[in-house]
């Protein structure tokens, strides 16, 4: 078998297209004017940074001016989530235990200062049953926050029933869509969320830029203080290069949505058909139904999962592993947990995602290497 | 680049003496109880002298080239000698170990001494070094596995 470099970790970032570096080479040299003078070369980033902005509000269909550039998904979660509970004095928040840990911990901070937070059980695919919030829903609570798709089972959560209890009670609805943006149609209008999260570089953008969708109406607090920049909610000179970087991104994701989607589909479906076939003792945790096109989270018995991502890493395949253990968070994956998989299996999950750029050819290459190692690392093993 | 240097990853792909013995002089187990990885260890044991190791191993990379490499350093040592092994050893051997997988090492180090215990039970002998030596009780205490959490957190 010849070796081949595979990368099957899009969940975790993807490679900048050609384009999108292509857009971003002027902003990175000659075009390095401030947007916030007022000759020529800071006009020309202003604008760029309106056409992205534009660009991103297309592609979830926004108003443009709903869109607010950050430095990441993260802090846009966070902004999300401490604008919200300083502007208002009431006490409770309802999230779910399947959040990422820049809501989970921005929220376990806020209950160290006195706020109660209720966290939504899923159920084992990983999913939220509307009745749930509704019944969690206080005269006290201030915001829901839900994702839209899980990073590591890629479970889609029902968006717009959520938001519609929410606002049924007068609730503000914050979504982290860090993962859908460029893997499923997103419309804030019909999803009828108050703020949404994103970042560029699970969409073949730049790293460190991210954005936060503000429905128009919508107050909440600056994060960040300074300068007049995003409208004066987000200070700080803007990273030009990046934003119109994300800009493309998200055009090259609206065009190419429907491809994209049945690539990611095809290519993930016949990975799990292949496994399934040829690798006895594997399982799939979450659903096959309500799921990112290029995610599968796969747990091995009787091995272990970072020995499995090491061997893979050295036949030139990346993929991170659902438990942790080894990308240095110790204790099982939340996730895992939270739909019920027994923390035994936990250890052996392995997440394959796969994008634009996997071939079918990797995958066979990828289908192989696992029949290899699990045979290797079975002999290892001392569980029968 | 790869999180592990050539010798870990030598032990790694190609693991020394991995199997079980038909009938072992000493059986070794010794599992971590956070991160549920797991040594066993069988031991030929003739004339005080280790003949024969074989391990197996659930673990992570660095677990299996420990167990791997303390294998070839037991085999041909007294039961003296191969009780003053520490894990330290295995990882200079293995020429360094990440920070934070130093402690999956000891997976080795102590599933090794468990099998010596059980070889001096079975046979009523006394080894110094194992005076005080109790496996139980070791279980609970050693948090073997510190994948790096703890240490960053
Ligand atoms: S022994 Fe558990 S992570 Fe290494």
């Amino acid at each position: 078998m010849e070796k081949r470099n595979v990368y099957l970790d899009y969940s975790a970032t993807t490679p900048l297209k050609d384009e999108v570096l292509e857009a971003m080479m002027p902003y990175l040299k000659e075009k390095y004017g401030n947007p916030s003078s007022i000759y020529s070369k800071g006009i020309e980033n202003k604008e760029a940074i309106k056409t992205s902005r534009l660009q991103i509000s297309k592609l979830i269909n926004s108003e443009k001016d709903e869109i607010y550039f950050t430095g990441s998904g993260s802090e846009s979660d966070n902004w999300a989530i401490f604008g919200t509970a300083s502007s208002l004095r009431c006490k409770h928040i309802i999230t779910s235990n399947i959040e990422h840990h820049a809501v989970l911990n921005s929220l376990e901070h806020l209950e160290s200062q006195g706020y109660e937070v209720t966290y939504l059980k899923v159920n084992e695919q990983g999913l939220i049953n509307p009745d749930d919030l509704e019944k969690a829903i206080k005269d006290d609570t201030i915001l829901v926050t839900i994702m839209m798709a899980n990073n590591e089972i890629g479970t889609i959560q029902p968006i717009k029933k959520l938001a519609r209890i929410a606002h049924d009670k007068g609730v503000l609805f914050h979504c982290d869509a860090v993962q859908a943006l460029g893997n499923i149609p997103i419309d804030v209008n019909k999803l009828g969320v108050d703020m949404m999260s994103f970042s560029a570089h699970k969409l073949y953008g730049p790293k460190g830029i991210g954005a936060l969708f503000i429905k128009d109406g919508v107050e909440i607090d600056n994060l960040i203080y300074g300068g007049a920049q995003e409208n004066g909610k987000r200070a700080g000179t803007e990273n030009v290069p990046s934003i119109v970087g994300f800009g493309k991104a998200s055009a090259l994701a609206l065009s190419g949505l429907t491809e994209h989607i049945a690539h990611c589909l095809e290519l993930r479906n016949y990975f799990a058909d292949r496994l399934f076939e040829d690798v006895f003792d594997t399982h799939v945790n979450g659903t096959m139904l309500d799921r990112l096109p290029g995610n599968l989270n796969i747990s091995f018995d009787f091995i272990e999962g970072e020995a499995i991502l090491m061997m893979l890493d050295y036949m030139g395949i990346s993929v991170s592993t659902g438990s942790a253990c080894s990308s240095s968070s110790g204790s099982p994956s939340h996730v895992l947990s939270a739909i019920g998989v027994p923390e035994s299996r936990t250890y052996g999950t392995i997440r394959f995602s796969i994008g634009d750029f996997t071939t079918k050819e990797d995958i066979d290459y990828v289908i192989d290497a696992i029949k290899d190692i699990t045979k290797k690392l079975k002999e290892l093993s001392p569980f029968k | 680049m790869n999180m592990y240097n050539d010798t870990v990853m030598d032990h790694f792909m190609n693991p020394r003496n991995v199997g079980e013995m038909e009938d072992p002089d000493g059986i070794g187990i010794y599992g971590s109880p956070t991160c549920g990885d797991l040594m066993q260890i069988h031991l030929k044991i003739e004339d005080e002298v280790i003949t024969d190791a074989k391990f197996k191993a659930y673990g992570c990379g660095s677990a299996i080239a420990s167990s791997s490499m303390a294998t070839t350093i037991i085999i041909g040592l007294s039961v003296e000698d191969a009780l003053k092994l520490t894990n330290g050893e295995i990882v200079d051997k293995l020429e360094g170990l990440p920070e934070a997988k130093i402690h999956c090492s000891v997976l080795a180090d102590m599933a090794i001494k468990k099998a010596i215990f059980d070889y001096a039970e079975t046979n009523n002998k006394h080894y110094k070094a194992l005076e005080g030596f109790d496996p139980y009780e070791m279980v609970q205490e050693e948090h073997v596995c510190i994948c790096g959490k703890d240490e960053e957190k």
